[in-house]
């Protein structure tokens, strides 16, 4: 088979499942918040309101777009597709299983392995920022102005702790490509524990911190307080402009959470029983994967539910005085203790 | 051939971001512009398996630079009413020299390779991947990198030291006065 099939075969089977996935999480957390409040939440359409995402999606299709006076035509319409290209392609070197075998030939369930996979995906992390700031620029009103402003600022501020969060686990894996941090955490540590990169808990923290942070969830959502900027960048956006960046939100919650799976979870790696059927035995590591990434959506909403909003300058000082130097002291302890580890104590 | 068609596209984007940035009355769509040309030329090094460089084109320059130029943009609030009055004479006439100049350069560092066909600097087995980076940036090159990183150490702290040292607060100028 040819490579461009296979790639277009593989970015549309993708871009299905987000889309997908996207409507559901939307329901989920519907639902999830309401529990955690004792609520009902949507039950209207559909069983269990299911259908409700779709509703909304089609509301917001025919509802009409409007276009503020004073906004920059041409930036104002660009900054919700820029909103979800980057979060669209990040989901591209995400793998979502083992590799499976058909007919001798060995394909992978990502769409790429880059070789620097990980850069990559700070890369696409750090041009999300555009179609914020963008958005809020140009609607040509106040609020999404200070909302834009805000999202730079705080975007900027988190994406260093998130890229310094990254750096054990990349010391550790020896390599930047996600399937082959995947790899290494395969096996176990001792008899039963799995060998992920939870162990470096540190990482892991912060980097769920800033990841909160850099898909504006509560309770780092300053970008869009509806109690102090009405919805901060998105203010003057409506129908299906609006309905874009809402989908890109939730495509970066579920971003965020299978990277969290992927690289301090272990990915798709998990045990595969043996009675199972070879033919559905490559279904089980998907499985795995789906589990861990649905386990830190739902830490996402439940955070959303329990946390109150930080105030402007709490959010700061605590990015840059506290995650950064904790980030950075992380940092050297682990690459102090891979030169022990690969050459021996200094005095001996 | 689809490299052909890759190329074109994005080099077209490129000159004409640059063009934008430079003409444009707006600082927005100026920076807007630049951020086309980097984006451009990340993509020039992908084609170009320079993997990695592309990689820290985006994020430092796409990302982070140019995040900081839109942040400062909005922040002052620049008009789009401001308009800037012609540049004198004396400056037109430098850009003219200066661009020419600039142009020779490139034309003579390119040189080698439009006469001989070959790559100008050598070495044809181009390997841009994260461990080839490594190798010769902790190799090769190890005392120009750590040079470079103290530079930027000390530039970085010279920075921090001129903003707080030299900081004279509310307070301060009260009991003076």
């Amino acid at each position: 088979m040819s490579i461009f099939i296979e790639a277009t075969i593989k970015v549309i089977a993708a871009f299905v499942f987000l889309l997908l996935t996207t409507l559901i999480i939307i329901w989920a957390e519907r639902k999830w918040v309401s529990d955690l409040q004792n609520r009902i939440g949507p039950d209207r359409a559909g069983p269990f309101g299911i259908l409700q995402s779709l509703a909304d999606g089609a509301k917001a299709f025919f509802k009409e777009s409007i276009r503020p006076a004073r906004a920059d035509f041409v930036i104002y319409m660009a900054a919700p597709i820029a909103a979800v290209l980057p979060a669209l392609l990040i989901f591209l070197v995400i793998p979502i299983g083992a590799p499976v075998e058909i007919g001798g030939t060995e394909y992978t369930l990502q769409v790429m392995d880059l070789n620097i996979g990980l850069l990559y995906v700070l890369a696409l992390s750090s041009i999300a920022v555009y179609a914020i700031t963008l958005a809020g620029w140009s609607s040509g009103s106040k609020y999404p102005l200070l909302g834009a402003v805000r999202a730079s600022a705080q975007m900027i501020s988190y994406e260093a702790a998130m890229g310094l969060a990254l750096v054990p686990v990349v010391l550790f894996a020896g390599t930047t490509s996600i399937a082959g941090i995947v790899d290494g955490q395969q096996g176990t540590f001792g008899a039963f524990l799995p060998a992920w990169n939870i162990v470096l808990l540190p990482s892991f923290v912060i980097f769920l911190i800033a990841g909160f942070a850099e898909t504006n969830r509560a309770p780092f959502d300053l970008v869009e307080a509806e109690s102090e900027i009405v919805g901060g960048y998105h203010t003057e956006y409506s129908g299906l402009t609006f309905a874009m960046f809402f989908l890109a939100e939730y495509i970066n919650v579920f971003n965020i959470s299978a990277l969290t799976a992927t690289l301090f979870l272990g990915g798709w790696a998990g045990p595969v029983p043996d009675f199972l059927p070879t033919a559905i035995q490559w279904l089980v590591p998907i499985f795995w994967f789906l589990l861990k990434t649905w386990a830190v959506v739902f830490l996402f909403v439940w955070v959303r539910a329990t946390l109150p909003r930080m105030r402007y300058d709490q959010l700061m000082a605590f990015g840059w005085k506290r995650l950064i130097p904790v980030s950075l002291a992380w940092i050297i302890l682990c690459a102090v203790a891979i030169g022990f580890r690969e050459f021996g104590a200094p005095w001996s | 051939m689809a490299e052909v068609v890759v190329f074109s596209i994005f080099a077209a984007v490129a000159l004409v971001g640059a063009v934008v940035m430079v003409t444009a009355s707006n600082p927005v769509y100026s920076a807007i512009g630049l951020l086309g040309a980097m984006f451009s030329i990340a993509v020039m090094y992908v084609m170009l398996d320079a993997h990695f460089v592309a990689a820290v084109q985006v994020i430092i320059y796409a990302g982070a630079v140019m995040t900081l130029f839109l942040f400062v943009i909005m922040l002052i609030g620049v008009d789009t009413s401001d308009v800037y009055g012609m540049r004198p004479m004396v400056q037109r006439v430098m850009t003219v020299v200066v661009s020419i100049g600039f142009f020779a350069a490139i034309v003579l560092a390119a040189r080698g390779a439009w006469i001989t066909g070959s790559d100008a600097f050598g070495s044809g087995d181009f390997n841009g991947t994260i461990e080839a980076v490594a190798d010769n940036l902790f190799g090769n090159w190890t005392i120009v990198f750590l040079s470079t990183v103290m530079l930027l150490t000390i530039a970085a702290l010279g920075t921090i030291a001129l903003a707080y040292f030299g900081h004279v607060s509310a307070d301060d100028e009260e009991a003076t006065l």
